[in-house]
């Protein structure tokens, strides 16, 4: 991993307001996602998660407010640039280029990169957390099923060897032992180190992995704290984890 | 149109009305097709080779508009006029610039010279429009490029009644004159030429859509742009490169036509433009191979219509090109290689 001398946190989002059109989505969200942590947004439908997510990834431009990462403004910046930076997006509905084999879908993860050796070893990394896409190697991932789709949608995202891996939803229609096996992942993947900024609507899954949260609604940040006490705490045990 | 294509895709083992009459319409042509055959050879070998000549020059035009229709969903009506001007291009290269009037060596290599000029010179036009132009509508309601596209047609168009006047200007042929001739079927060597030059072409674009960085991405936009751009894909520069792509095809279309005719005008890209569109229709927009088999199959049948011994002749040339493309739109919307257009979410 690359070393670098900023310090404070890794991915500052600064009261960012993003529309569509006339609408706001995001109404002045704040975040913060320190070096090493899993840090979740849970929340309903159109709490403004995914929004928040394709802000950061510069797929659309807040209208105000700040994005830093490692203490560089990318508001603003297109999104081919904020992936050279070292951030990374599963994207929520997985958008995984359909036409294309797994393999292709994985060279695709590593457009940037030119170090041969570290792409193999990446290859290999990632084959062996979901040994299911080995097998279907030169599929064409149009034709894996829906569980199979949301692993190579991850597995292409780390191919981009990201310093941030965003994940949007990644257990969204999925059956219930491969939200478990997806998860079991997500654990896996930051034991290595990564830092991982999760957006989950199954908030009792994300909760349980995350170190912090941000509960949304309606566009702004309606609760904040350790995953922990948010799991206690009533509120949200009301609105999101069925009582 | 998508639950017409739905019908036709599952159509393959279901035999409904339109399945029938579309079979016994291509069983119609075929027997047509043996009948003139039969009644006179070398005739019908004579024209369908000319006729395929032709065609290659409406594939390479019919690629324009199948690159740029599988990346942005635009149909770029102002591509046959970017043709128009390449040809213009071509002549006043050959012409004005180097007074080339006849072929010999020297002309020959005007002839490369002009013929890389006029790629360059198609491809730097279709990416100015692209990005001056269409860029800036990206993201607004499909029907505003494609009024735009209407748009930069006319004005090429105008240009080119500028440039060269509104009559037609002829030319000499700077390449080799003469006819192949094998047995009683003779072929000139300039339609040959377009053929010998068009497969080169073909190879390239392929290898390069297929095989290198740049084609990757083409296909990863193609597919979706914001999951392009998550990898690192710059989109932009990515759609800029398809529309020169598709350009270059288009001015090696322009000298091959130029030098095959003898005489370009202002409009002349009209017309062809739609025979090119057509054939990319009919290979499945989209689609690589079939703008290739669009065009080849729109120049036989056109060749063999206005040659043939029992042809229509050629003032039924362009009425049959168009009963194609209609028949195209009820038997089989989606072309003959061209996957569902409901692809997109």
């Amino acid at each position: 991993m690359a070393t670098n001398a900023h310090t404070g946190p890794m991915l500052k989002v600064e009261n960012i307001h993003v529309y569509y059109g006339n609408i706001a989505a995001v109404k002045g969200i704040s975040i913060e996602v320190n070096a090493g942590e899993i840090v979740t947004m849970i929340g309903s439908n159109g709490a403004g998660k995914s929004t928040t997510m394709r802000a950061i990834s510069g797929l659309i431009a807040p209208r105000r407010g700040v994005i830093e990462f490692e203490g560089r403004k990318i508001s603003g910046m297109p999104g081919h640039e904020v992936t050279a930076l070292g951030i990374s997006q599963s994207p929520e509905g997985r958008r995984i280029f359909g036409r294309m084999t797994v393999d292709e879908n994985l060279d695709l993860g590593a457009f940037l990169r030119n170090d041969k050796d570290g792409i193999a070893e990446d290859r290999e990394y990632v084959y062996g957390l979901f040994p299911r896409l080995k097998e279907r190697i030169h599929q064409k991932a149009g034709t894996l099923s829906g569980g199979e789709q949301q692993m190579l949608a991850v597995a292409r995202a780390l191919m981009g060897r990201p310093r941030l891996l965003m994940l949007d939803e990644p257990s969204m229609g999925l059956a219930p032992m491969l939200v478990e096996l997806i998860f079991n992942t997500i654990r896996q993947i930051r034991e290595q180190g990564m830092t991982i900024l999760l957006v989950e609507q199954n908030a009792l899954a994300a909760l349980d992995i995350a170190d912090r949260a941000y509960v949304l609604e309606s566009g702004v940040v309606k609760q904040q704290g350790s995953a922990k006490d948010l799991a206690a705490s009533d509120d949200v045990r009301k609105a999101y984890l069925g009582g | 149109m998508s639950s017409m294509s739905q019908a036709v895709r599952g159509g393959g083992r279901e035999w409904n009305a339109t399945n029938v009459v579309g079979v016994a319409l291509l069983g119609l042509i075929g027997l047509w097709i043996l009948w003139n055959f039969i009644d006179s050879p070398t005739q019908v070998i004579q024209v369908a080779i000319l006729g395929l000549c032709n065609g290659a020059l409406y594939a390479l035009i019919a690629l324009g508009y199948t690159l740029v229709y599988g990346i942005i969903e635009l149909i770029n009506f102002a591509h046959g006029d970017l043709f128009m001007l390449g040809s213009v291009f071509s002549a006043m290269i050959i012409s004005d610039w180097f007074g080339q009037e006849t072929s010999n060596p020297t002309g020959w290599a005007v002839f490369a010279l002009t013929f890389v000029a006029a790629m360059a010179f198609c491809a730097a036009i279709n990416v100015s429009v692209d990005q001056l132009a269409y860029r800036r509508l990206r993201n607004a309601p499909k029907l505003a490029p494609l009024i735009t596209a209407v748009g930069v047609s006319f004005i090429f168009q105008n240009v080119g009644i500028i440039w060269n006047g509104s009559a037609p200007k002829s030319q000499n042929a700077v390449l080799p004159g003469g006819s192949l001739e094998i047995g009683d079927v003779r072929v000139p060597w300039t339609y040959l030429f377009t053929v010998i030059i068009t497969i080169p072409l073909l190879l390239l674009l392929t290898w390069i859509v297929q095989k290198t960085r740049q084609g990757k991405a083409m296909r990863a936009t193609a597919q979706d742009p914001d999951a392009a751009r998550l990898m690192g894909i710059n989109t932009n520069r990515t759609i800029a490169f398809t529309f020169a792509l598709g350009g270059a095809m288009a001015g090696a279309a322009a000298i091959m036509y130029l030098q095959n005719n003898g005489t370009t005008r202002y409009d002349a890209g009209f017309q062809l433009g739609l025979i090119a569109f057509t054939a990319a229709v009919l290979g499945g927009v989209g689609n690589l191979t079939g703008a290739v088999l669009g065009g080849l199959l729109i120049g036989l049948i056109q060749g063999l219509n206005d040659g043939a011994p029992h042809g229509l002749g050629q003032e039924w040339s362009q009425s049959v090109v168009f009963s194609i493309l209609i028949a195209l739109m009820v038997f089989r919307p989606s072309g003959i290689l061209g996957s569902p257009t409901s692809e997109k979410v």
